[in-house]
């Protein structure tokens, strides 16, 4: 069944509308925007994809939360589940920058790291 | 003491301008952060997207502030922690607190201002209703969750459809929370389309343009808020309130730039930026003193932030050294047709800069137009846009050989059929 799907383009400023008909899931056009705007149209239909980011709990660190990120990103429609998986995550102080909180999340392969460097409290805190 | 850079802030904008002060030959460079680290706003923003100008990558906000901070760690900059200024005078003494050194008097040869801004608040745009527990700034929002590790609300109302409010519409529904909508009392967006897709769209949170919210109900806790649709004059409609039961409202409406100490001292402010004015040294209206960053304008980039510390930093430098000449009747810089502000406002007439980058922001969306830039009534540059919008800031890169016997610069946004009259 023909089915149109419409996208706005985050290429530049100007936003254009793309519209993107399928049939039965296979791609028969892209209308509208440019070159830009219609690979990102196939790419949001096809295999959209994010980076995740999120926090973590720390224990004994200088603060109770971490930043992290996912290194590459991953299908949009895994980062809900990809959250919630990291708000089951304890990590302990002191964290580098860039060390792996969570590997292979939800078997895409792609590792989550920490985006910062966090401090372990001082024992007299 | 006495110091020959002294920058005030330790964000994105006094980072760059403390190591760019630096890299350019300054010995004593001290860096004054009222916080408990260095980085701003950016440790809180985790999401990704910054850098994408300077270091070519999609960084998160913590990444993106500790590439400066270890670059800091490497240099004789010294740093001082949880400390405030509180008083700077045109002669450049700068009087800090913190609860090491007690009371800091400090001669400095050289000002950079850093402070950014701040959050325009509830009160600020008078929202009537209740005053219970539950009302917060979106930065506010961001820096418990992201911070502190505690959730604000768990049915959340956003009015104004500013980038963090967008930004943390995303988060708050991640974290588990329901959004049940952004009100935004403008017809259009006013954020970047970018985060209207990736924070709105993606998880089909709705956005209610020219709509606000006219009441706040609540005893102990926010309890709802009265949401109606306005008018082209931003009147309330009436007969079109409704009500929304909520625990949570979240004010994104604004950012103002910060400055108290610009006034103390005093700095010729501009009405609109709501910053110092500046020439494109950074340089303010009292020799040797300079400001960067959102303090003088607010951006939408933070690689924009940085690359105005760099010149700040190097101004500076070059003020002590006396490369940078006394400045004497500057080129104006104005705005005209369809423009709100540029910065910087002002030109010297033998720049310091090779090339004069002018930011700029349009008043209203204008599509298939061109952006113009005027040497007194002489057009020097030219570019088409297909769409341009308040939200998005504009920039033009002009050689400044191209201005030296300008007294005027205009930046004009006009459609391309319309003749200049």
């Amino acid at each position: 069944m023909r089915k149109s799907h419409k996208f706005t383009c985050i290429g530049c400023p100007s936003s254009c509308e793309i519209k993107l008909f399928e049939d039965d899931g296979k791609k028969i056009e892209v209308v509208g925007g440019c070159k830009i705007g219609k690979e990102y149209a196939i790419k949001e239909f096809t295999a959209p994809e994010r980076i995740l980011t999120s926090t973590v709990r720390v224990e004994n660190g200088v603060l109770p939360v971490l930043p992290v990120k996912s290194e590459k990103p991953i299908p949009k429609n895994l980062i809900r589940e990809s959250v919630r998986a990291l708000a089951k995550v304890k990590v302990r102080a002191p964290i580098k920058q860039g060390s792996i909180v969570y590997e292979n999340m939800l078997n895409t392969g792609v590792n989550v790291i920490a985006s910062r460097n966090l401090e372990a409290r001082s024992l007299e805190q | 003491m006495n110091v020959d850079t002294l920058v005030i802030g330790g964000g994105p904008a006094g980072l760059a301008a403390a190591l760019s002060a630096n890299k350019n030959g300054v010995k004593n460079v001290l860096l004054i952060e009222r916080g408990p680290e260095l980085g701003g706003i950016l440790p809180q923003c985790i999401h990704d997207g910054f850098g994408t100008v300077i270091f070519k990558e999609r960084l998160t906000g913590p990444e993106y502030a500790e590439r400066y901070i270890q670059e800091i760690t490497k240099t004789e900059i010294n740093v001082k922690l949880e400390t405030m200024v509180l008083e700077v005078d045109r002669n450049k003494r700068v009087i800090a607190v913190n609860p090491t050194d007690g009371l800091l008097d400090i001669q400095v040869k050289t000002l950079i201002l850093a402070m950014g801004c701040r959050e325009r608040t509830r009160q600020q745009i008078l929202i009537p209703g209740d005053r219970p527990a539950g009302i917060f700034t979106a930065g506010v929002a961001q820096r418990y969750i992201n911070i502190e590790g505690i959730m604000p609300g768990k049915k959340i109302v956003i009015l104004g459809s500013g980038d963090v409010g967008l930004i943390m519409a995303r988060r708050f529904s991640l974290e588990g929370a329901e959004v049940e909508g952004v009100y935004e009392i403008m017809p259009v967006p006013g954020g970047l389309t970018r985060n209207l897709v990736q924070c709105l769209q993606d998880y089909e949170i709705p956005l209610h343009l020219s709509h606000t919210i006219v009441n706040i109900k609540g005893k102990n806790r926010v309890e709802g808020v009265t949401v109606a649709k306005v008018d082209s004059n931003m009147e309330l409609i009436q007969g079109t309130e409704r009500f929304v039961p909520c625990d949570t409202v979240i004010v994104s409406v604004g950012l103002i730039p910060e400055n108290e100490l610009s006034e103390m001292v005093p700095l010729s402010l501009d009405p609109i930026t709501g910053g110092p004015i500046v020439d494109e040294a950074m340089e303010t209206s009292v020799a040797g003193i300079f400001a960067a960053g959102n303090v003088v304008h607010v951006h939408d980039l933070v690689d924009d932030v940085s690359t105005e510390g760099e010149i700040a930093g190097k101004a500076a430098a070059g003020y002590i050294t006396g490369e940078l000449e006394e400045r004497e009747n500057p080129i104006k810089v104005e705005a005209g047709e369809n423009v709100r502000y540029v910065v910087p406002q002002i030109i010297r007439k033998k720049s310091f800069e090779q090339n004069v980058k002018l930011y700029f922001r349009v008043k209203e969306v204008q599509r298939n137009t061109s952006v113009k830039v005027f040497s007194d009534s002489e057009q020097i540059y030219s570019r088409k846009e297909r769409v341009v919008r308040p939200p998005e800031m504009l920039s033009v890169s002009l050689p400044s050989s191209a201005l030296e016997k300008t007294l005027v610069v205009k930046v004009v946004v006009e459609k391309d059929n319309e003749k200049k009259s």
